[in-house]
Order: C-alpha cells, then sequence, then structure tokens
C-alpha cells in the first residue's frame, strides 16, 4: 500500500490531481496486486460438491437424523441392509448376504457378508452388528425409535440382538411386523455397521464412543472420513479395500455454499463438479450454459398444510374441505415449484409401498366460497400462517395468501427461523402450518405413523407426532396404522396404506400438496451420480469423471 | 530521597488504582455483555433443545436432553453455572458444530481476522487520502466525485456489491477466484500455526497456497475495505476541514511551507487523533465478523458463526463468540487509547 500513498503525493506535489484515473489507477493496483487469471482445475479423481451442510450436528450414525450428515452415512458406513441403485423399492444385501425370517415372524437371522473390511483393516462381523444396533438402543438418541419401536430398550437389547456366531446376527421383536418394515427400518442411518474395536477404543464414561464418533468415522463403505469443518466443508477419501468395485474418486469433498447464486456461479466456472441447492432463478440462468446438465430427482418430502384443529375456526370440517379447494396446484407447480416439485395429495409418497395418485383437490373458488358460507364464514376470516423464511415454503406461501383471499380468508404469513417455526409448532401455537416432511425411513408406516398416527391427544402424549400438532385425534386411522404395521402379507399391506390414505385425505386438516423433487446441476463431465428418493440413499461410489 | 521516593510511590499507588480500575470495568463489562447475551438467547423465541435432538426425537429423548443442557434450572443459576465453568476456561461444547467452543472459535477468528485486517487496510490506505483530498478540494469536483463513491458505499447493500462482484470479477473477467478460502483441494496442505493462511502459507514457504489464499481474499476484501472506506473517507473529510480552517495552518502557509507539508503532515497529523477512534471503531466492527460477506464468499468467520449460532440457540456457541467479540473491542479500543498517547502529546 505504500505505493498507494506515494502516488498520491506525487499527485499532490505535483499540483495536478486528476482525481477520476487516479482512483481507477490505484483500484487497478489494488486489484493487480491480487493477480490476474485465478483458474485453478479440479483434479480428475476428485468430486467437489456445493452443497448445505450447516445442518451437519453430529456424524455418528446412533444420532445422526439430518439431511446431509445421512447423506455422508449413506456413504461412509455398510448398513446392515441397504437399496441397490436400479430398484430403491425393495431392500437388498449390505453387510447382511442373506436372511431368515422366523415362523412366528418375531426372529431375524442375518448372515454376515464374508470378506468385508472396516477402514481400519479390521473384518466386518456379526458381533461388530450387533453392537452397533445395541448402541443406537443404548445411547438412545434421536433416531433410536426406528430400533426401540420393535420393542427394544437397554435393558433387553443384549439379549435381543446378537450374534451367535462370526457371521450370524439374531435380532428378535416383541410382535410379529410386516417383514417388510422391519427390514425397511434395518435400511435406515441407525442400521449402520460401526467398527466395534475401533469404537471402543475411544469410549469414555461408558459413552460407547459417542463423543468420538460425533466427530470421526469407523465405517466399511466407500468413503472414509478424512476432515469435517462444520459449516465449512467435509473430505472424504476412498476406502481401497471397499468390497464392491472401489470408488474412482480418491476424494469427494462438499463444501458447504449457503448461497445459491454463489453455487451456481462456482459450477458455471468448473470450481465444483456438483451443485445441489439451486433455486429456479439459477436453474433458469443454467439453461444456456454449456457443459452443465440440470437433473430432476423425485424425493420423499412432502410439503403440507397442518390446520390445528384447536382452532375454533378450522376445526368446521366444511373449512378444512374449503382450504383444501383454495390451493393452486397446478399454477404452483408450473411456475413457483416448476422442476422443484410435483403434485401429491397423499401422505404416502410416490415410489413408496401403497403409494396412490389420487388428487380430488383443484383450485375451486367457488366450491370453496360455498363451503366456507356453509361454515357459517361466509364473509371469511383472518388467519396465521407459519412457515420458514426460506425458498420455496415462502413462495408457496405468497400463492396461498392470494388465493385464500379470492374466498375472502385474509392469510398473515409468519415467517420464521426453521427452529423458531418448529418450537411454535411443537407446542401447538399455530393456526396453519405450512412445512415440509421428509420420511425417516423408506417405508409407508414412516408418514402413516406421523400423519395419521395420534392415539392420545393429550398434553402429556408421549407420541407428539403431527396429527398430535395438529390438534387431531383419529382413533379409526391410528388403528389403521397399527394394523398395517404388522400385516405380513405385502398386497394387503398395500391395500390397507391405500384405504388409510383415502379417508385421511377426505376427513384429515392437514392439506397435502407437492412432493419434492431434487435440482442437481452436474458438470457434464460428471457421470455416475446416484440420488435416491430419500436423502440417505444418495451415493458417491460410482462417479467418475471424463 | 523521602521526597523522591513519596512521588514514586504515589505514582506506582496511582498506577495500580488506574489498572484495577480498567480490570474492574472490564470484568464488569464482560459480565454485562454475557448476561444481556445469556438473556437473549433465554428470550428468543427457539427451542434449544431442537438443536440438539432434532424435530423428530421422542418425547423421553428430549427431556433427557433438557436436562442434560440444565434448561430444566432457574435462569439465574443456568447462568452462575455458565459463569463457573468461563472462570475454569470451559466455554461448553457447540451443539451446531459438536465441537468444544474454543476450538471453534480458533477455527474461525482467524478466518475474520484475515478478512478484517486486509480489508481495514484498504479502508485505511484509500480512505484517508480521499478524506483529505476531498477536504483539500471542498466543494469542487474531487470532493463531489468522493462524496458519489463513499455514498455508494454506504448505500449499496454489502450483499449485493458481493454477488456483482463476483459476477462481474470471478465469472466475467476470472480477475479474482471463487468463494471460499482457499481453492478447496490445497487445504491441508499448510500445517495451521496462526489459523491466517497467508502468514501460514508464508511461514511454511508455500507459494501456490498463498497465491491462492490472496485470489481469494482479494475480492471480499476489497467489497468490505469500500464499505469501510466510505465511513473513513467522510470522517477523515469533516476532520480535516475543522483543522484546514484553524489557525495555525494559516500560519504555516505564511511561513511558506509546501502545501503538501502543511496538508499531509501538519493538518493531517492532528485530525489523526479523533480519525484513530473512527479507525480502531471500524477495524473493530469488522474484526465481528461480516454475515453477509461471508454468507456470499463462504467465508467461515465468527459473525457467521455467531449468527448460525444464534438462530439455532446453540447458546455456548453465542456466548463464547459473544465473549470474543467484547474482548476485541475492549482490545481495540485499549489500543486506539495507547495510540492516542502517541499522536497526542496532551494526552500523556
Amino acid at each position: 500500500m505504500i505505493p498507494v500513498v506515494w502516488f498520491f503525493r506525487v499527485l499532490v506535489l505535483t499540483g495536478r490531481i486528476n482525481f477520476s484515473p487516479g482512483l481507477i489507477i490505484v483500484v487497478g493496483i489494488t486489484i493487480g496486486l491480487f493477480g490476474i487469471q485465478c483458474h485453478a482445475k479440479i483434479p480428475q479423481d476428485v468430486l467437489i460438491m456445493a452443497t448445505q451442510i450447516d445442518d451437519m450436528i453430529t456424524l455418528d450414525p446412533a444420532e445422526i437424523f439430518e439431511f446431509s450428515a445421512a447423506e455422508y452415512a449413506a456413504n461412509v458406513y455398510d448398513r446392515l441392509v441397504t437399496f441397490e441403485p436400479d430398484d430403491f423399492s425393495t431392500v437388498a444385501g449390505g453387510v447382511a448376504e442373506s436372511w431368515v425370517i422366523s415362523r412366528n415372524g418375531r426372529e431375524f437371522r442375518f448372515r454376515i457378508r464374508p470378506g468385508l473390511k472396516f477402514h481400519s483393516g479390521n473384518p466386518v462381523t456379526a458381533q461388530d452388528a450387533a453392537y452397533s444396533l445395541q448402541r443406537v438402543v443404548r445411547l438412545n438418541l434421536s433416531p433410536a425409535f426406528i430400533l426401540t419401536q420393535f420393542g427394544l430398550n437397554g435393558a433387553n437389547v443384549h439379549e435381543r440382538v446378537r450374534a451367535e456366531s462370526e457371521d450370524i446376527l439374531i435380532i428378535e421383536t416383541d410382535k410379529s411386523y410386516a417383514p417388510t418394515f422391519v427390514l425397511n427400518c434395518l435400511s435406515a442411518g441407525v442400521g449402520s455397521v460401526v467398527d466395534q474395536s475401533v469404537v471402543q477404543s475411544y469410549e469414555v464414561d461408558g459413552d460407547m464412543g459417542h463423543r468420538w464418533l460425533r466427530t470421526n468415522s469407523a465405517g466399511s463403505g466407500p468413503f472414509m472420513l478424512s476432515r469435517w469443518k462444520a459449516n465449512e466443508s467435509i473430505v472424504l477419501k476412498r476406502h481401497t479395500e471397499y468390497w464392491r468395485e472401489v470408488p474412482a474418486m480418491s476424494r469427494v469433498i462438499l463444501r458447504h455454499i449457503g448461497e445459491p447464486a454463489t453455487q451456481r456461479l462456482l459450477l458455471q466456472k468448473a470450481d465444483v463438479d456438483i451443485a445441489r441447492d439451486l433455486g429456479p432463478d439459477q436453474i433458469a440462468g443454467l439453461a444456456s450454459v454449456p457443459n452443465v446438465v440440470v437433473r430432476p430427482v423425485p424425493k420423499s418430502g412432502i410439503y403440507y398444510l397442518g390446520l390445528n384443529q384447536r382452532s375454533d375456526i378450522l376445526r368446521r370440517p366444511r373449512v378444512v374441505e374449503a382450504l383444501k379447494h383454495l390451493v393452486d396446484y397446478q399454477g404452483l407447480r408450473d411456475s413457483l415449484l416448476a422442476n422443484r416439485a410435483s403434485i401429491h395429495q397423499s401422505i404416502v409418497p410416490k415410489g413408496f409401498v401403497g403409494a396412490i395418485q389420487d388428487q380430488p383437490y383443484v383450485l375451486d373458488v367457488e366450491k370453496a366460497r360455498t363451503l366456507l358460507a356453509q361454515a357459517g364464514y361466509g364473509n371469511g376470516f383472518r388467519l396465521n400462517i407459519d412457515t420458514r423464511n426460506t425458498s420455496p415454503a415462502m413462495e408457496i406461501a405468497q400463492s396461498l395468501q392470494a388465493t385464500f383471499a379470492l374466498a375472502g380468508i385474509e392469510i398473515n404469513i409468519v415467517p420464521g427461523d426453521g427452529k423458531q417455526v418448529l418450537t411454535k409448532y411443537r407446542a401447538r401455537n399455530h393456526e396453519i402450518f405450512l412445512g415440509r416432511w421428509g420420511t425417516d425411513y423408506q417405508d409407508p408406516h414412516s408418514n402413516a405413523s406421523a400423519f395419521a398416527y395420534n392415539p392420545d391427544n393429550s398434553e402429556s402424549s408421549v407420541t407428539k407426532s403431527l396429527a398430535w400438532r395438529n390438534g387431531w385425534p383419529h382413533p379409526e386411522l391410528s388403528e389403521m396404522v397399527g394394523r398395517a404395521v404388522r400385516e405380513k402379507d405385502g398386497a394387503r399391506r398395500a391395500a390397507l396404506y391405500r384405504e388409510m390414505q383415502r379417508i385421511h385425505m377426505r376427513v384429515s386438516p392437514f392439506v397435502i400438496m407437492f412432493q419434492d423433487i431434487e435440482i442437481v446441476a452436474l458438470r457434464k463431465n460428471v457421470h455416475g451420480f446416484i440420488s435416491g428418493p430419500t436423502f440417505d440413499t444418495v451415493f458417491y461410489r460410482n462417479v467418475t469423471k471424463d | 530521597m523521602d521526597g523522591k521516593f513519596s512521588v514514586s510511590r504515589r505514582r506506582a499507588v496511582g498506577a495500580v488504582r488506574t489498572t484495577s480500575r480498567l480490570v474492574f470495568s472490564v470484568v464488569l463489562t464482560f459480565i454485562g455483555l454475557l448476561l444481556v447475551t445469556f438473556l437473549i438467547g433465554r428470550v428468543i423465541p427457539v427451542d434449544p433443545v431442537l438443536t440438539a435432538v432434532g424435530d423428530r426425537a421422542t418425547a423421553d429423548v428430549y427431556e433427557r436432553t433438557r436436562i442434560e443442557l440444565g434448561l430444566h434450572l432457574p435462569l439465574y443459576e443456568q447462568f452462575w453455572q455458565y459463569l463457573v465453568k468461563i472462570l475454569g476456561g470451559d466455554l461448553g461444547y457447540s451443539v451446531l458444530t459438536a465441537n468444544p467452543v474454543t476450538e471453534d472459535i480458533r477455527r474461525v477468528f482467524p478466518a475474520t481476522l484475515e478478512l478484517a485486517t486486509v480489508s481495514a487496510f484498504i479502508g485505511i490506505f484509500l480512505g484517508v487520502p480521499m478524506g483529505v483530498l476531498a477536504a483539500v478540494h471542498r466543494g469542487r469536483w474531487p470532493d463531489h466525485l468522493i462524496r458519489v463513491v463513499s455514498l455508494l458505499g454506504y448505500s449499496v447493500p454489502v450483499f449485493w456489491l458481493g454477488l456483482m462482484g463476483l459476477l462481474l470479477f470471478y465469472a466475467k473477467l476470472d480477475w479474482v477466484a471463487g468463494p471460499g478460502r482457499l481453492d478447496i483441494f490445497l487445504e491441508d496442505l499448510v500445517d495451521p500455526v496462526t489459523g491466517v493462511i497467508l502468514v501460514d502459507s508464508a511461514l511454511a514457504g508455500n507459494w501456490e497456497v498463498f497465491t491462492s489464499a490472496v485470489r481469494h481474499l482479494a475480492l471480499p476484501a476489497s467489497i468490505l475495505g469500500y464499505f469501510s472506506l466510505a465511513y473513513i473517507s467522510r470522517m477523515t473529510r469533516g476532520f480535516m476541514l475543522e483543522q484546514l480552517s484553524k489557525e495555525y495552518v494559516t500560519t504555516a502557509r505564511a511561513k511558506g511551507l509546501s502545501e503538501f507539508r502543511v496538508v499531509w503532515r501538519h493538518a493531517l497529523g492532528n485530525a489523526m487523533v479523533p480519525l484513530l477512534t473512527v479507525i480502531a471503531l471500524t477495524y473493530a466492527s469488522l474484526l465481528e465478523g461480516s454475515v453477509l460477506t461471508e454468507t456470499v464468499f463462504a467465508w467461515p468467520g465468527l459473525g457467521l458463526y455467531i449468527t448460525n449460532s444464534l438462530l439455532t440457540a446453540d447458546m455456548n456457541a453465542v456466548l463464547g463468540g459473544t465473549l470474543v467479540v467484547g474482548a476485541v473491542f475492549i482490545g481495540v479500543n485499549l489500543l486506539s487509547d495507547v495510540l492516542y498517547t502517541v499522536f497526542d502529546p496532551r494526552s500523556r
């Protein structure tokens, strides 16, 4: 900067202050200090993704329950059972190569695949698998309910989940459940197998290595953790002894880029290979960019309105039905949610067992007016919609505000940060909640239990499902949810979910509107990136680059 | 001898008194700062347990975590426990990053320090001369031009400026590197000594990393520098106008001193005294971290860390960050007080 000062001195001394060019030159010098032509190419065997990983708060598969961490776990840990990229509807072998279910349906006997190795080099055994499941139950963290719903608890898990030999794992459930349900649950992150000897070596005060595993890895998946800088980046390196084909990418780097416009610039400049969080503006802007492809991927997330039944207005069935006719489903899909969502009006997402495609509701203002008049609200009313202050929730809320107004309903949008909105929702202090719900595991029971199961509507209820949050008990549906999860016959189980959804669609205070589509934008030279229907069926192991 | 002894003793006692008063006020400031932040954290309508356990946790997991976080205790007890822990040097764990807060701050603060320092240099070394020129040419076109430049710096949102800067200098012209502190595949090539990449890479003699860091720093530092330049130049102009209207300036000119000496040495020398406070405050506010700039440029600094933590009610992280910001403000202010005595003999 000394030359800059001298430059000014000379200008003043000579009395020839010509400020405009001076400023330009000074700015030029400043920029010149930083050099020009800044492009460094990404190595051929490194995959860099621009994504939002600020929800990642733990790397322990017994605790992971956030989108980006679940994706991490899917690539670092092998699960007992899993899904193959060519068929996300049928459970396939993972660490377990095969399984047998007892006649009474309560005992699952898994045979562990031989020759699997952890990143440490240790062999993967049935004891590791048993320890991993026991660990989830005993630590009893957020996702533990996926296993404890089978009657497992800290006291009985050692007995009911055990290694019979080096290669046989046994899991006993308290009741007879639909086998697909049990297997689907084991395909979730809680079914990740951790390296017992490594994890135990970091155990402190009986925490089963939890504190250590929150920021480290001990898996057998295609990649292992190299470094995690929270809210910055996560770097994975390949597992060279992976049992499937060894990944072509030596490193996979997930870089946190919060701003979608910045993600787009990075992709355009080939500073990242993949951008994961682009909005409609960025996608439209990429249309004319060569060497970039935009790929829509259907996901299981659902956008819905929860109408709190503790509100005197929303408690009336005709009001609820009227609101279902005041959503511009097609208009939203074709404009604000173009390429980002498809119309879906039932609780089980497309692609899941028992999903239905019924779409009985369309924007019909006249019908809504009639229903409101019949409910005694011919002159409309005022309500608040609570929603996250992010896209596309805000855009959907604005559209709802416009279409609800056509029937005389004045909507006040109350935007808030995610945690703030959720706090209010969980306390049942909302009127209308506009939210997005993602499935916990790839089984229809996940959403059925959330949207339809509410056996106890009191404040002290232990099952604070979405139905509970909206103050809606429905004994018939709650019973059906319980029945469907125990139905062993696949066809009958699917039929039960179909029936349940049609009842739910008709009577529930939920306006189910759209199913998520994720837009993945990739450089054209990137191949083999797999993004399945749920947030934890994203796989990097097949990626190659030209 | 006695007289001399008693004078030096009086001075020593005075120094001790001043120091203890200073220490007392610093401690009180910190406690006040922590208390206000703590209360804000408890008043905002965000449930801290949600951050720790997520939305799907069962009732028993939720309750157990609430107790683990100490949220079942009365507020005063929660605050007292926190203070006791801080005195023991433990800022606790961040729920959001799963790391000790001290470790997080050790990671994010150097990023902010690096950006703020370079920005402050740009702001000072361009802003002060611009302010002087504006004052010297008051009412003429350089003054008007500098006013427009300054007003733009004030009024254009940093967020927009950042995105436009990226679009022009990174995407179109390819003059600077994109967001982030470094090309990500160059990370970890240099051992962190200070955490400031420019310094660490220079110490290690790794010029590839150094160059990459400089290129990544150029745009965010220029934009933040522009923002502070706007403020500094306006303030400099004001201080200089005041000085240039004083009699000693007329006397100096009458004595035949060169205009350069009158303006840059005498007038600016005197204007520097109040200007120091402006510069110190500007630097301190830059050291707080600029959330928007850090968001646009994916710059993992202190501002972004505190904001993310606050939005998710990660109170250990918020309070830890607040402590650092408080320390920075107090430190920079103390430094400006010291510099005051250098520039202004009357204050010695």
